[in-house]
């Protein structure tokens, strides 16, 4: 890994709550850009942006399918609520609805929100292009800073599981299953 | 494989518990194209004139209209199809939301309910799952109360639900159906109600497919800014503080008198103050970028949502300020009444409180504020108690079953349906013509493609003209001649009225909301959606070969099968009348004209039953033919003497 000082583009969606009419347009552009081939079915379900709401306590919440992180909102959104800018979860007074949301309604298979990282690169993420009312907006800013390690998928899997069972449970499961005869 | 539309329709009969997962005719959505046009069919087909409709054969039928769930913006209008009590006519509404792209989702086009439950039941659609489940727990709960009991119990916060109050439970002809931020009105909850079915909740997490992706995804995307920049679409009044114009030109109490000189400025930001402060968001319907409906949370009510024009009509009706508006809605929403008809029937019993004819013995302990009078009637009708009963059946009815002089005061219904409280001078051709013929029993259904009034200056009339992509030609000629303050000729009248409507058919039969199209080209001509740039949105969607031409005669088809739903239980020329005192100044021997001319244009006879000719050209044979055993036409198309009246 090098360890080199080199520049990168960090691409963040920030939401602002207070504007989210709550159409969903967000979920159908999503659904089909994500299709195969491309806008050939449209599904919220398969969506990787996903409008949690509440209508009679007023909570409309756009989360986006991150990471293998426990919670969507955790640090890897960035979110406006009366003109106040939140990082954390637990904000919104919505029961999060965290990973349950992003599957595959037929694989079961989690969901991840790719910024649109298409073949050709698009511009801007397709849920924002579709929110004129910025509740969505888009932003690439350039840092300098160190590569982050890319980490493997089965570390973060297992970091997942690690978090959600704790670390002993996993190792005595993984040792149960390399007991097991072929 | 079907594109746009799911080809199934789910059909539930309530007396046996049956549920049936049924495949349409592809044949059908070519003729019909959907929504509303297609579950016409299905009405002509299987609810004949004799069913009453509060019998177990009339339908309720739910229909996602065919470009429901496809990218198209703004198209998520569900169609809610049945026969009223009130009128014993065909009964149309609409609602928005987010109820038809669910369903879609769930593998259905549409819903059709028949018979009748023994006690309340609500319907829960998962996918290919679907139960009819026990409601008797949920009995007398608020409409969107009710949704929100029932995504609990089920635990699926995603559900969308749509649901009567206890308005419908007890079969009050206003009755609507509510779900989330949406209504559907026009009195169709009161056959939701007779069927004892108090919900369906629906939940769908199946693909929708187009037939050309990439091609419609490349006429949509632009959309969602475009709609959300065009001044001229939406529900642009809802959006104004001013509200001069509605309260200059709408009538107060039961549609009595206009009260000039009322509004001020000081009002204005009395009122603006009011909705601030009880406005918790605007919110959209699915798919839509427009922001058409204030999320209102007002102290002491349960969270609700206002639309439309509703926002005065009970403060007008009782001659109150907004904030009366504001509160009586936070309990008419949760029983599920209409915000258009109610407010005349409560102003209607008012009026024949003070007229003498309903006493302290019908009304005990009537309070003597008119605002305190509208909760005290509220609360009367929703449970059909004492006067409320009769009350609880519309203007019209109530009228007569009260009597002792209070059918003078039925003076703002049409085909027994109430109409928007107007008082104008002097009667208006192409007006005159979509009050007395619009099947879809009010004004705000029928009108909406040409322009209410011409603009003044001639240059900018010539400016308006020149960028309106929406008009076929000939309206362009029409609109440049129109003075203001003269009438439109006969001929130009007979077209606005049809071009009107036909918008309105072709909506209603894909979903897309009138607010985006057929209401919206009247204010500013710049709608959205209209006839030119709405057949390469259906054509990419469904894969159907559609053009100008042949969208119009959809619309034509689906206009004169609804016209024979209603012709076949007893429609006739007598029926079709503007509310009687509308506008002060008539003009008998024209407006006679006017309908002559009008049947005409339309291909109807002078009975206003359209003629063999008219019927088969549609490839509407079937109706034709029925209509001849009937004795309805003769075999040269030309009805019997026979002068009837529903």
């Amino acid at each position: 890994m090098s360890a080199e000082s080199k520049k990168r583009i960090i691409k963040e969606i920030k939401v602002d709550l207070d504007k989210c009419i709550g159409c969903r347009a967000c979920e159908v552009a999503c659904s089909a850009f994500h299709a195969n081939p491309k806008y050939s079915s449209i599904n919220p379900a398969r969506s990787r942006i996903r409008v949690v709401i509440d209508e009679l306590n007023d909570c409309y919440v756009p989360i986006r399918a991150g990471d293998y992180t426990p919670s969507e909102c955790n640090g890897r959104h960035s979110y406006t609520i009366d003109g106040k800018q939140y990082r954390q979860c637990s904000f919104c007074g919505v029961s999060c609805p965290s990973r349950d949301l992003f599957k595959e309604p037929d694989s079961g298979l989690p969901l991840k929100c790719d910024m649109c990282e298409d073949d050709p690169p698009i511009d801007v993420p397709m849920c924002v292009q579709v929110c004129p009312h910025d509740a969505l907006t888009y932003e690439e800013k350039e840092e300098e800073g160190e590569e982050e390690e890319k980490r493997e998928e089965l570390e973060i899997g297992l970091e997942a599981l690690a978090k959600k069972h704790g670390v002993q449970k996993v190792r005595d499961a993984l040792a149960r299953m390399s007991k097991k005869p072929d | 494989m079907r594109y746009a539309e799911t080809g199934y329709i789910l059909e539930i009969d309530l007396s046996r518990g049956s549920i049936e997962r049924v495949e349409t005719d592809p044949a059908l959505t070519e003729l019909y194209l959907g929504g509303q046009g297609t579950a016409a069919k299905i009405q002509w087909d299987r609810v004949p004139p004799e069913v009453e409709p509060f019998s177990p054969d009339n339908l309720l039928i739910f229909s996602a209209g065919i470009l429901i769930g496809t990218p198209v913006p703004g198209a998520n209008r569900t169609a809610v199809d049945t026969f009223s009590p009130q009128t014993n006519l065909y009964s149309h509404s609409l609602f928005g939301g987010f109820f038809g792209a669910e369903l879609k989702h769930a593998g259905y086009d549409k819903i059709l309910i028949r018979g009748k439950a023994s006690d309340l039941v609500y319907l829960w659609i998962h996918n290919d799952k679907v139960e009819i489940r026990d409601a008797t727990h949920l009995s007398g709960k608020g409409a969107l109360e009710t949704g929100e009991c029932i995504k609990a119990e089920l635990k699926q916060s995603e559900a969308q639900v749509a649901a009567i109050g206890l308005a419908g439970e007890n079969r009050v002809y206003m009755s609507t159906i509510e779900h989330a931020n949406s209504s559907a009105s026009r009195g169709v909850g009161v056959i939701m109600g007779d069927k004892r079915l108090k919900a369906i909740a629906v939940r769908g997490t199946k693909d929708i497919n187009v037939a050309r992706p990439a091609e419609l995804f490349e006429l949509c995307n632009p959309m969602y800014q475009a709609i959300y920049d065009n001044p001229y679409c939406g529900d642009v009044f809802l959006h104004e503080d001013d509200e001069e114009w509605h309260v200059n030109n709408f009538a107060w109490g039961n549609a009595r008198e206009r009260q000039k000189g009322w509004w001020s400025k000081e009002r204005e930001e009395k009122w603006k103050a009011i909705s601030d402060s009880v406005r918790l968001r605007w919110t959209g319907c699915y798919n839509c970028p427009k922001d058409c409906h204030q999320a209102i949370r007002y102290p002491g009510r349960p969270t609700y949502f206002q639309k439309c024009y509703s926002k005065l009509t009970y403060a007008m009706a009782a001659y109150k300020e907004l904030d009366f508006n504001y509160d009586i809605l936070g309990v008419t929403q949760e029983h599920g009444l209409d915000g258009y008809s109610t407010p005349q029937v409560l102003a209607f019993g008012v009026e024949l409180y003070e007229a003498g004819i309903l006493s302290d013995k019908d009304l005990p302990n009537f309070p003597t504020d008119s605002g305190e009078r509208f909760f005290y009637l509220v609360e009367k009708i929703v449970r059909r108690e004492g006067v409320g009963d009769a009350l609880a059946n519309g203007v019209y009815h109530a009228a007569r079953q009260i009597g002792n002089g209070a059918e003078k005061f039925d003076h703002n219904s049409t085909k027994k349906f109430e109409q928007l409280p107007l008082k104008l001078k002097m009667v208006n051709y192409p007006y005159f013509l979509m009050y007395a013929t619009g099947e879809k029993m009010t004004i705000t259904q029928t009108e909406g493609s040409y322009p209410q009034v011409p603009i003044a200056d001639k240059k900018e009339r010539e400016e308006f003209v020149k960028n309106w992509d929406a008009a076929p030609e000939r309206f362009k000629k029409w609109y440049l001649e129109w003075e203001p303050r003269t009438h439109p000729s006969v001929e130009a009248s007979v077209n606005i009225a049809d071009w009107n409507e036909t918008m309105h058919y072709i909506d209603d039969a894909i979903g897309t909301c009138a607010f985006l199209s057929s209401f919206r080209g009247q204010f500013g001509g710049r709608p959205p959606y209209h006839l030119y740039n709405l057949p390469d949105f259906i054509s990419h969607a469904t894969g159907l070969d559609m053009d100008p031409d042949r969208i119009w005669k959809i619309g034509r088809r689906n206009r004169n099968l609804i016209r024979a739903l209603n012709i076949r239980r007893g429609m006739r020329r007598a029926d079709e009348k503007p509310p009687e005192d509308h506008w002060q100044i008539r003009d008998p021997e024209m407006e006679t004209r006017l309908l002559d001319e009008y049947y005409k244009f339309k291909g109807w006879n002078n009975d206003g039953i359209p003629t063999r000719e008219t019927l088969d050209e549609l490839g509407l044979d079937y109706v034709s033919k029925d209509f001849i055993e009937r004795g309805l036409l003769t075999d040269g198309g030309n009805a019997p003497a026979k002068e009837t009246s529903v």
